[in-house]
């Protein structure tokens, strides 16, 4: 850190980190709420007067859940195997072609420039709800249906990550990447060697977020997909619980969703560590 | 030279000179030309927001002025979905209230809150800010669906309800309160749900955009007479992270008033006495219950416009540069 933390280790410093634990603690209840009641058998679930921890913790509900998968024609493996897929061609396809967008809208100077910029941006505001029937629409009349593409196409140009980049690309000098062109390199060049890892940051949290939003979305399955082999893991979970509200399966639908959000915690983990080290090397610090 | 002083008197009487226009039209393209690299780098996100963003972008705006029920083919009905929803919609103008009665609550304070907990995060020493991160983070991350099984447990209306049994132990109440059924409760209860869950992408960002801020300038700054924290973060942070700041001002607009999905899981659809009713809340009912696309999409576009009137303004008080 810089200098001024360094001199004063003050009661200001001790009260901050006493706010951020407790606060954070505070935040963190629900969820372990959660995982606790995951865990909880039945006769603890409805107990009067209400506890929140466990008292003798069972995998019982997990079992439930499988058990009842295990009863459907297509195996639980395929949804989480059609889950990976979609997600991760969503992530990775979107943010190449976001940062690639990003970078001339923020570093070039070239017509219709902020024209673009203000169009892509305005429509991150339309609601996505509306967009849904002529996208479906459109990917029917394809003849798309059934298929990967159908449930990664239209949601690859993200406006949220474009915007995202550019504002990130703007806080950077100019400077390194006129130092490249000098020496001679190709603007693709450029791109890959000087501009993405600038971007690193900008890029973990985007692909942090447009994982777990497509992790979480059931939508793309339920409308374009008529088959139970193209399912995805959030709406098979959704039609096992029987939808939220069912009392009689209240641990099985914590023991889900507990299992739901498992790989987003992993890929945060992943992608905050690539922040902080991106930062500990950055090119920017001398 | 001397064309181009002359250029600007000429624009009033762009017709009468047949030889600028057409100058004007070629140094664009030559313009247009000399940027292809920046094009080539565009045309994949554009292409693809085009086909899936644009087009059903103008299809909902044409629709808005349709009747639509998905079965039969749209047809044209003028202004009368308009005029329905500001005249003889009820139920809307609620929703409008609500919505926006939630969105000054969340919008700052979401807002701010993320802010300040993002840079007091970015003070501490590295390796102790990926736990408060996870700590702060991680309720976003969970969908409001897998969390409904913990608020509605928290928020149960009969003794059962943890928040009740507590209050009741504690005396400050003596029978069951019913957070979730109670018109008076229904927003409040949804304000908090989501200040939990406001640490999002905006977030992120700041405490991304914060870190990036080169070193040398706080030492520049303690020369140039900063004493204290607030006089860096004013002076300092904040102008050199304003393309973050932006940014998360903008996500948090949208954020905050499409608001629909804590509302539904927490006290149903539709809610008591249309206590909890958001504009979303309504175009979910026309699109997808009723199937009335077209007065559904009239919605979205009047949403739309709110939110492009509001962005407006952020762009203009946190704006270019």
């Amino acid at each position: 850190m810089h200098k001024l933390n360094l001199r004063r280790i003050d009661y200001g410093g001790i009260f901050l980190y006493l706010f951020l634990t407790v606060f954070g603690l505070i935040m963190l209840l629900p969820l372990v709420y959660m995982a606790v009641t995951a865990l909880k058998p039945t006769s603890e679930l409805f107990l009067f007067p209400p506890r929140f921890f466990v008292v003798n913790p069972t995998l019982v509900n997990f079992r439930d859940l499988l058990l009842i998968t295990g009863t459907s024609a297509v195996p639980f493996s395929r949804f989480i195997f059609n889950s990976v897929i979609v997600t991760s061609g969503i992530v990775v396809g979107g943010v190449l072609i976001s940062a690639m967008a990003a970078y001339p809208l923020a570093k070039h100077n070239m017509p219709f420039k902020s024209a673009i910029f203000n169009m892509i941006v305005a429509a991150l505001m339309f609601s996505p709800l509306v967009l849904q029937i002529p996208q479906y629409l459109l990917i029917s009349r394809s003849g798309l249906m059934n298929s990967y593409f159908a449930m990664i196409l239209p949601y690859l140009a993200a406006p949220m990550g474009m915007f995202l980049m550019t504002q990130f690309l703007r806080q950077l000098p100019d400077a390194l990447l006129e130092a490249a062109r000098i020496d001679g390199a190709s603007e693709w060049k450029v791109f890959w060697v000087v501009v993405i890892p600038m971007l690193k940051p900008a890029i973990s949290t985007f692909a942090l977020f447009s994982f777990i939003s497509a992790w979480n979305d059931p939508y793309p399955s339920m409308v374009y997909t008529t088959v139970q082999e193209m399912k995805t893991l959030p709406l098979a979970i959704q039609t096992i619980s029987g939808g939220a509200g069912v009392v009689a399966r209240v641990g099985t639908l914590a023991a889900a969703s507990f299992l739901m959000i498992l790989p987003t915690i992993l890929v945060f983990i992943l992608t905050q560590r690539m922040v902080l080290q991106t930062m500990a090397h950055s090119g920017l610090k001398e | 030279m001397s064309s181009e002083m002359i250029t600007p008197a000429q624009t009033g009487a762009v017709q009468m000179q047949p030889t600028k226009t057409p100058g004007k039209w070629a140094q664009l393209w030559l313009d247009i030309k000399k940027n292809k690299v920046s094009y080539y780098f565009l045309a994949p996100f554009l292409i693809l927001f085009t086909i899936f963003t644009i087009v059903p972008i103008i299809m909902s705006v044409v629709l808005s002025f349709s009747y639509y029920n998905i079965i039969e083919t749209p047809r044209f009905i003028g202004f009368s979905n308009y005029k329905l929803l500001f005249v003889d919609d009820d139920i809307f103008l609620k929703a409008v209230g609500i919505t926006l009665k939630f969105a000054i609550i969340t919008g700052p304070i979401g807002y701010i809150m993320a802010f300040l907990l993002a840079w007091l995060i970015s003070q501490i020493p590295q390796k102790f800010r990926f736990f408060y991160t996870l700590c702060y983070y991680v309720p976003s991350i969970t969908s409001a669906v897998a969390m409904s099984v913990v608020w509605l447990y928290l928020f149960a209306g009969d003794r059962k309800g943890l928040l009740n049994h507590w209050l009741i132990q504690l005396g400050i109440i003596n029978e069951p309160y019913l957070f979730l059924q109670n018109v008076d409760s229904i927003v409040p209860v949804i304000i908090i749900v989501s200040l939990w869950m406001s640490m999002g992408v905006g977030f992120l960002a700041f405490l991304a955009g914060l870190q990036n801020v080169p070193t040398d300038l706080y030492e520049a700054g303690s020369i140039d007479g900063v004493k204290y924290r607030w006089q860096e973060l004013w002076y300092i942070t904040i102008p050199c992270v304003k393309p973050q700041l932006l940014f998360g001002a903008v996500m948090q607009v949208v954020g905050s008033l499409t608001v629909f999905d804590v509302s539904m899981r927490l006290v149903g659809f539709p809610s008591p006495l249309y206590a909890g009713h958001t504009i979303m809340a309504h175009l979910f009912d026309y699109a997808f219950i009723r199937f009335e696309m077209g007065y559904a999409s009239a919605i979205a576009v009047l949403l739309f416009a709110l939110m492009l009137g509001l962005n407006r303004l952020i762009f203009k008080v946190l704006g270019r540069d």
